[in-house]
């Protein structure tokens, strides 16, 4: 036995479906649920005499996909065929890209893009319950709506060292596709699904050790507890001096328990040839421009625009980059606050508190199926908001109470304030009565803050709040406090 | 017009008595109706039915849609010429099965667009024709639905894989049909049956709605009585098709051949394909149409295809492969037959296919997938896509220097039932001159050239052992040019065949 | 030469079952058939690309644009076996 110091070597392959109108080679429309086998034509049932027609909205997500992950395109690609049995597949084989895919290399944040390639997706198997006995056994039922939704297979090279970092990258590639559109990407519904190759090496080496692959995660959650799972057993195998058998695993959530999904099968013999009903795709110049004018900011940019440049905090910036929604309400209130009365647009401080506004305040209050731009709440309101708690114009909370009323109406901020006397109070006779009062009804608690114990100061910070109805700063409220008590 | 008047006439002479009003679109149906519902040599698997075809309206059996388009179809060019169609065309609502068990009673949801566009020109489905299981064969023995018989000699085969629609043309059956051809499939059962075959360019015909068996060689072609038929109809299948990617567009159209001479046409004969495994009755037939064409104007040299010899291995392992591929839909999961009481997916899969599919069809199964298998596929698939080029760059080698190849169309007349069925070799050869041109794309017609004997040995004019009434046996003369040619080989094609008067009348008594 | 368990495991992998007796005749007329192709390995080739379509076209790209779908009746009518809207098949897990 040895005491090895092993590292994680893990490596993704991820489909996602393309969010065209049409499938990869018909023109069935995509099925979102429709009853069993209404989206189906010659074509994607496999009949007899039918051919398949690449998609060119699916040809132009994948250059999409490909420039966004700095791939190099390849001017000609082909598909193949890859040839099995199984009652999912109705032609016998699935037409897919081999050895010409249309992206290799690449780059997403810290991790190598292997290739990027088409293929058309599987139909759907439901198991047929007890009244669907075939003789006595299982049986299942297909429903071909599913079958033939264009896929993009990303293949990553294998720069992962943990189950942390393959769950965060995967966040980061989520956000990246669902900000360039070409996908929903949602685990739960089958939308990106993802497959991890996993092996361990001893510290330090170069070589790669022998891997398996562990199919079909189908959350977030579950990816991170499978791959644990399974470098646990790899190293609990090495450490016993056994060696790890290359095969095809199967995690279970339930049970934590990992599963060879290796049967009495032979071993798979794809057969692949080209595909001789299709002919090769060859990138235009047209086809290029028209996928490079339509990609936006993505996640990695934004985040390092919205730290760097405008001087957010690096969690605000993820969140905002992350939440393309989210992010692009951000740059909104930030160009309509630049456009105001205010010339420039906030940076450093003033954006911090904008984002803080848009990332805390907002969600709070918005329905979670409402985007932020869809909201009552214009960016423009909300740049004006953030605005005037920073001049002191209204309080903080005077603040909130005006985002209350915007979630509800919209409207215009300032207009909010007057109309419902949120206004600050200035530090004048008012306010200084307000505190006194505050102080008498509340003893105890002053002669505790005079005794020293700052935080004993809560409950009269909170009368005066009540009765100023939030209109008073909470600075000048404690430097009151304090005159007031001769501290 | 008598029927047996009618019959007599080839589709362009039946199209000009319609426009002369000696006869009508529904006359000529129903004549034809009846004698194919009267067949005799197995030729239809399916026949339209009575009342059916122009003027009619009615619909078939099952209330669907294809009579819907007979009844317009006498406005069409084509006039209401009936058409009758190799059965791996998918036709809607009309048996479309393949020659094979495993589609018995199949009924596709839509039409091959080379049948839609002919109906639409004018030409409805008269019947569905018999063919090789999924066009595998040479002979039409491997039918599910039992062999055709050669109208020559009924104890002959007609060739295949075709060999349903070449002896119904032949025999006046039909006026004329529609074939495939991947390896030979139209031009030897036309050059059998005494007919004239065209296989196009590869892609001028779109693929769409026929059941595949090699997809980069399958292509859809006219069989008919004369050339002129044979330009008339494939004036209306050809163009580009959106459902089929490999599809082309045809420069210009089909014109009707008006050649009477070959004068400045030079004309090459390949030593590869006309010389050893030739039977001399064959050859005798070839040499004296080579004299003829010099006669009318034409030059004929010798060329070589040095990798023409390579073709038949090369074929047998790319169609083959396609073919394996192309036939993993027979599943019994959504058409078609499924055995009986599976014990799980697997013996369902398993059985389905032994007992679907027939002998040849799974010998070419296992041996594609043999092919495509780990380890084998550069030993076979890619040295055979590569053996394709070579042989692409002796075809273009050969027409920098002529103008087209000849070859007798197949190495024998036709043979006897059951005669070539022990040995899978001895019946590939039979696409022996045929598939080269398969495999480079190029368009290729064979026309009847002559008479032969039926046995080795034997030479034309006919003495011993011969056909019934020891006529002799038709010899079919190849001819092939480069891609898109069409018009210029119809022309070459016409020229001879005016020559040679090839009368082919025995075969419709 | 082609012998019988390749026989078996091509039969395997294309989903055909043979007879005992079928597997035997397979296995000989392949070897035969495949003694004809075996020359095609005599050739010089190397340098030589392969060709899968003679007329090399590229693109053909279908626009993103929906076509009508077939109604579930018709993309049921022909199958062996029908429950719930759906192909009824023998469980691949059973
Ligand atoms: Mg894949
Ligand atoms: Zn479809």
């Amino acid at each position: 036995m040895s005491a090895v110091e092993h590292e994680t070597v893990i490596g993704l392959e991820i489909h996602i479906q393309l969010s065209t109108r049409t499938k990869m080679f018909c023109g069935c429309e995509l099925s979102f649920g429709e009853p069993p086998n209404t989206r189906t034509c010659p074509v994607c049932l496999g009949l007899p005499g039918s051919l398949p027609v690449a998609n060119a909205g699916a040809v132009h997500y994948g250059l999409m996909i490909g420039l966004a992950l700095g791939c190099e395109l390849a001017p000609r690609s082909i598909f193949h065929r890859k040839n099995y049995f199984y009652p999912d597949l109705p032609k016998g084989y699935q037409i897919s890209q081999y050895d010409e895919p249309l992206c290799r290399g690449g780059r997403l944040g810290e991790v190598r893009i292997h290739r990027v390639h088409l293929e058309e997706d599987a139909a759907k198997l439901i198991h047929a319950g007890a009244s669907g006995r075939i003789h006595g056994s299982d049986a299942s039922v297909v429903d071909f709506n599913r079958g033939g939704t264009p896929l993009a297979e990303i293949v990553t090279e294998p720069d992962l060292r943990s189950a942390e970092q393959a769950g965060e990258w995967l966040r980061l590639l989520r956000a990246t596709m669902r900000r360039l559109g070409v996908s929903d990407v949602n685990m739960e519904e089958g939308s990106l699904r993802c497959d991890a190759n996993i092996s361990l090496r001893p510290a330090g080496s170069e070589e790669l050790g022998v891997k398996t692959e562990l199919k079909n995660m189908n959350s977030f959650r579950f990816i991170e507890r499978g791959i644990r799972a399974e470098v646990a057993r790899q190293e609990k195998l090495l450490r016993a001096g056994e060696r790890v058998m290359q095969e095809t695993l199967h995690f279970d959530p339930d049970s934590e328990r990992i599963t060879s999904l290796r049967s009495k099968e032979e071993a798979h013999d794809y057969r692949y040839f080209p595909e001789p009903d299709l002919v090769p795709v060859a990138i235009s110049a047209e086809m290029l421009d028209a996928a490079r004018a339509e990609l936006p900011e993505l996640p990695a940019q934004r985040a390092q625009r919205l730290e760097r440049e405008v001087g957010l905090s690096s969690e605000s910036a993820h969140q905002l980059a992350f939440d393309a929604a989210l992010g692009d309400y951000f740059d909104a209130a930030v160009a309509a606050a630049g456009e105001g009365s205010r010339t420039t647009p906030p940076s450093g401080a003033a954006a911090q508190a904008l984002a803080n506004w848009v990332t805390v305040e907002l969600p709070k209050r918005l329905a979670p199926d409402i985007a932020p731009l869809d909201s009552n709440v214009s960016p423009q309101a909300i740049a004006t908001v953030s605005a005037m708690v920073a001049a002191k114009e209204i309080s903080v909370g005077a603040g909130r109470q005006v985002l209350d009323r915007l979630v509800v109406d919209g409207g215009d901020p300032a207009a909010i304030v007057a109309a419902e006397g949120l206004a600050a109070m200035d530090g004048g006779d008012e306010l200084a009565a307000i505190v006194a009062a505050a102080l008498a009804a509340n003893a105890k608690a002053a002669e505790n803050v005079r005794a020293g114990n700052a935080k004993a100061i809560g409950p009269i910070v909170g009368y005066v709040m009540r009765e100023t109805k939030g209109r008073a700063d909470g600075g000048e409220v404690t430097r009151l406090v304090h005159e007031q008590l001769g501290i | 017009m008598a029927d047996s008047d009618v019959v007599a006439l080839t589709a362009a002479a039946a199209i000009a008595e319609i426009d002369a009003g000696r006869l009508s679109a529904v006359e000529l149906f129903s004549a034809y109706r009846a004698r194919a519902a009267a067949d005799e040599l197995n030729c239809f698997t399916w026949v339209a039915g009575e009342g059916e075809g122009p003027g009619s309206g009615s619909a078939c059996e099952d209330g669907r849609a294809p009579a819907a388009r007979a009844a317009r179809v006498g406005d069409g060019p084509l006039r209401g010429v009936p058409l009758a169609v190799k059965d791996l065309f998918c036709t809607e609502g009309v048996p479309s099965q393949s020659g094979s068990r495993i589609l018995e009673g199949y009924r596709p949801p839509y039409t091959a667009t080379a049948v839609a566009r002919l109906s639409d020109a004018g030409a409805p489905l008269l019947g569905k024709t018999n063919q090789d299981e999924f066009a595998m064969g040479s002979s039409n023995e491997n039918s599910a639905y039992g062999p055709v018989l050669n109208p020559w000699d009924r104890a002959r085969v007609p060739g295949g894989s075709s060999g349903g629609s070449a002896a119904a043309v032949a025999a006046g059956l039909a006026p004329w049909a529609l074939g495939t051809d991947t390896g030979g499939s139209i031009r030897q059962p036309a050059a059998l049956c005494g007919i004239v075959g065209v296989k196009p360019t590869y892609g001028a015909v779109s693929r769409y709605g026929m059941i595949a068996f090699a997809s980069s060689l399958d292509q859809a072609g006219p069989l008919t009585r004369d050339v002129t038929d044979a330009a008339l109809l494939l004036r209306h299948m050809v163009g580009r098709d959106d459902r089929d990617a490999t599809s082309l567009r045809f420069p210009g159209e089909i014109e009707p051949p008006d050649a009477e001479r070959l004068d400045g046409i030079r004309l090459g004969v390949p030593a590869e394909l006309s010389g050893e495994g030739v039977q001399p009755g064959v050859l005798d037939a070839f040499r004296a149409t080579l004299t003829r064409a010099e006669e009318l104007g034409a030059a004929v040299t010798e060329v070589r295809l040095p990798h023409a010899p390579h073709a038949l291995s090369a074929y047998y392992v790319l169609a083959p492969a396609e073919c394996s591929s192309n036939l993993a839909r027979f599943d019994g999961v959504r058409y078609g037959r499924r055995a009986d009481d599976p014990a799980d997916l697997l013996d369902m899969y398993t059985r389905t296919r032994h007992d679907g599919f027939g002998a040849e069809v799974r010998r070419r199964i296992m041996l594609g997938t043999y092919a495509l298998s780990a380890g084998y596929y550069d030993a076979y698939y890619g040295r055979a896509q590569r053996v394709r080029t070579k042989i692409v760059e002796d075809f273009d080698a050969a027409f920098a220097q002529v103008d087209f190849i000849v070859t007798p169309t197949s190495p024998s007349v036709a043979f006897g039932l059951g005669e070539k069925t022990g040995d899978p070799w001895s019946m590939y050869v039979n696409d022996f001159c045929t598939v080269p041109m398969s495999l480079a794309g190029i368009p290729a017609i064979s026309i009847p050239c002559g008479l032969a004997g039926g046995e080795d040995g034997l030479g034309p004019g006919g003495h011993a052992g011969l056909g019934p009434g020891g006529r002799g046996l038709p010899v079919g003369f190849q001819i092939a040019g480069p891609v898109f040619s069409e018009n210029r080989l119809l022309d070459a094609a016409h020229a001879l065949e005016q020559a040679i008067g090839f009368d082919g009348s025995a075969a419709r008594a | 030469m082609i012998d019988r368990d390749e026989v078996l495991h091509v039969a395997r992998l294309a989903r055909l079952q043979l007879d005992e007796d079928e597997v035997q005749a397979m296995a000989g007329e392949l070897s035969a058939v495949l003694d004809h192709i075996a020359r095609i390995g005599e050739l010089e080739l190397d340098d030589v690309p392969p060709t899968t379509h003679v007329v090399e076209v590229t693109g053909r790209l279908r626009p993103d644009e929906p076509r009508p779908c077939l109604p579930r009746e018709v993309a049921l009518e022909q199958a062996p076996a029908v429950q719930d809207d759906g192909f009824l098949v023998p469980s691949p897990q059973a």
